[in-house]
């Protein structure tokens, strides 16, 4: 029940692209066909469930203060949480580089369908916004992999209805100016507007004191330098 | 009258046309050329259609479903008024007098700013003014407390217009239905006028409200607290009665009878079942609505009260019985009038179905699960306008699918 909470949670009240704006970059630039938006979607999902629990194993026995203790016990005070941003980034691209590889071997099917995708999917700062919440939140291993798959999902579902929505614009009356990526971005804002109706939603009781809300959050993320 | 028609046919209407003093201002003479007067303009080719339903009619037959809202609304804003007020001499009269204080500046300032972007747009991008923005400046009105100040009318159905609908290209392009956009910039924008669990009834202050014609204000009256049924149920503690509660509210009871009637504190044109369930019979008799959203839709409330009926919740919010779920807030109004925006909506007839099932499953889900926002219709609807077009795509992808995989079979039998 706790981690169908907390799904649901990633999914519609922290839309990670409608609430946090993470992943806007191929978010604008690949929702133009309903097909390959579904596509890239597929793609983040997986990359953020394997990516996540990565990140988590990296963080929680080699970076964090006191993580190291298990090599020695003089190390209790090491911190090397300084550490997060370079190795996450490296562990998504190597990654994805192996989920390229394994997916060219055994489901060319899908690798092919997928094409250019997946490689871009490296720079998607919602895959490195995803580890970087779960450092935030103190995820434990089975719930930053809940987490990584159900943003996942956010995303697939707002980026799906995006090009949805682009194929209907196709037809409409745009003034010269707003043509392409300019109502894109202001439809992205009404989209937004319309996921709130799910924010404040608040389904475990227990963690509300904690945790610092898509607000706080997303300060923390921008002082980091991200 | 021949002779007039003549004179603004000859001497008026080309200083309008091409070449005309006024040619930019076209659009502003089409409009009221057609309002007042069936255009001459004859389709020269096929196909015909059989009916001679226009966009014109459509919009106005819109507006004529709205009628009992609309007078039920100036009541009712008057009504609430007087009680919360403690006027003592309050008759029907003065209850429709003040109501039309209330209620009309709003219509007014609606029509005036919105009728204002209609024409600067209509005339700057050269497009015919729709009778689009008739339905969306009554409709938006509708759907705000009587006590809002003008100014937010304003703003907020200068957002709507603006952002909802123009710079998409006007009416029939829009994603989301614009009234709603607007009400849904003014609830996050200004949360303290508009949120449901505020004063929605008014309190007299001035002297002008202390006259023969609206009747005797009580002295001493501070504090008039008149919360909604659903920030009244929303409030209640766990472990208590909802219905209970809404029957106890101090200053007026919320029983089923009085939220069917509607002779209760709300939006102007939702609080009234029967008003909207007159408009809502001659939607359906004129087909001017989709009787897919508003079916599918009912049902949608229906099922997720019910379910959260059976669920073993600690919420008493979702213990309450789906048939108050059906009459309470905006739910009704939003499905028969806004859900239904043949714009907005699905376009799909399977799609309408999921659309609308989805609205009503989606409303109960945001009123008990969210304790942000006791009213979830409004947001609800834009959340489906959002997702509409995907679920059509869905829907026609299946079709094209299921008629290849058909074509397939033939083509092998």
């Amino acid at each position: 029940m706790e981690y169908l909470n907390l799904a649901i949670k990633a999914i519609f009240v922290e839309n990670i692209l409608l609430a946090f704006f993470l992943g806007m970059c191929s978010f604008l630039a690949c929702s133009k066909k309903v097909d390959t938006a579904i596509g890239l979607g597929f793609a983040v999902i997986f990359v953020l469930t394997i990516t996540l629990p990565a990140n988590w194993a990296i963080h929680h026995f080699l970076l964090r203060e006191g993580a190291l203790v298990w090599v020695n016990p003089k190390f209790a005070t090491l911190d090397l949480s300084f550490l997060n941003f370079i190795c996450f980034i490296a562990t998504i691209a190597s990654m994805v580089q192996l989920v390229e590889m394994i997916l060219d071997k055994f489901f060319p099917a899908l690798y092919h369908a997928l094409g250019i995708f997946l490689p871009l999917i490296t720079v998607n700062c919602a895959i490195l916004g995803g580890s970087l919440f779960m450092v935030e939140r103190n995820y434990g291993a089975l719930e930053s992999t809940v987490y990584g798959f159900s943003s996942g999902i956010g995303w697939l579902l707002a980026i799906a209805a995006m090009a949805a929505i682009r194929k209907k614009l196709r037809y409409s009356h745009l003034p010269d100016g707003l043509k392409g990526l300019g109502i894109t971005m202001i439809m992205t804002g009404l989209m937004a507007m319309a996921f709130m109706c799910f924010s404040g939603i608040n389904l475990d009781k227990k963690t509300t004191a904690q945790d610092p809300g898509p607000q706080v959050a997303a300060e923390a993320l921008t002082d980091t330098g991200n | 009258m021949k002779a007039l028609f003549d004179f603004m046919d000859k001497k008026i209407g080309p200083l309008f046309e091409e070449g005309g003093k006024f040619e930019r201002l076209y659009p502003l003479w089409e409009a009221g050329d057609t309002f007042n007067r069936t255009p001459g303009d004859v389709t020269p080719s096929a196909p015909h259609v059989r009916d001679s339903i226009d966009q014109k009619r459509l919009m106005i037959f819109v507006i004529y479903a709205l009628i009992p809202c609309i007078l039920f609304g100036i009541w009712n804003a008057g009504n609430q008024f007087n009680i919360a007020n403690n006027v003592e001499d309050a008759s029907l009269m003065t209850d429709i007098l003040r109501g039309a204080t209330m209620v009309l500046p709003i219509i007014f300032v609606s029509y005036l700013v919105g009728g204002l972007w209609e024409v600067l747009f209509a005339v700057i991008r050269r497009h015919e003014i729709n009778e689009g923005f008739l339905v969306t400046g009554m409709l938006f009105p509708l759907i705000l407390p009587p006590t809002l100040p003008l100014w937010q009318v304003a703003v907020g159905v200068s957002f709507g217009i603006v952002i909802g609908k123009e710079i998409f290209g006007g009416v029939g392009y829009n994603i989301l239905n614009p009234a709603l956009t607007a009400r849904a910039f003014l609830f996050f924008a200004y949360p303290a006028q508009i949120s449901g669990d505020k004063v929605w009834v008014g309190t007299a202050k001035t002297a002008f409200d202390n006259s023969p014609i609206f009747g005797t204000v009580a002295e001493n009256v501070d504090g008039v607290t008149m919360a909604t049924p659903l920030a009244v149920a929303a409030a209640v503690e766990k472990g208590g009665d909802v219905v209970q509660a809404l029957a106890d509210n101090a200053g007026q009871g919320y029983t089923l009878l009085n939220m069917t009637l509607g002779n209760i504190p709300g939006c102007i044109g939702s609080t009234s079942v029967v008003a909207i369930v007159l408009g809502m019979i001659f939607l359906l008799i004129t087909g001017i609505a989709s009787w897919r959203v508003m079916f599918s839709g009912i049902i949608g409330c229906v099922a997720m009260g019910a379910l959260f009926n059976v669920l073993p919740l600690d919420n008493p919010f979702a213990a309450l019985p789906f048939v108050y779920h059906l009459v309470m807030g905006g739910f009704l109004f939003g499905i028969v009038f806004m859900a239904t925006d043949p714009v907005s909506a699905s376009a799909t007839n399977t799609g309408k179905f999921i659309y609308g099932f989805l609205i009503g499953a989606l409303t109960v889900l945001i009123r008990v699960a969210n304790p942000a926002y006791p009213e979830g219709a409004m947001l609800a609807i834009l959340f489906m306008n959002v997702m509409a077009p995907l679920i059509d795509h869905f829907v026609v992808q299946g079709h094209i699918k299921k008629r290849t995989a058909y074509a397939r079979a033939l083509n092998n039998a």
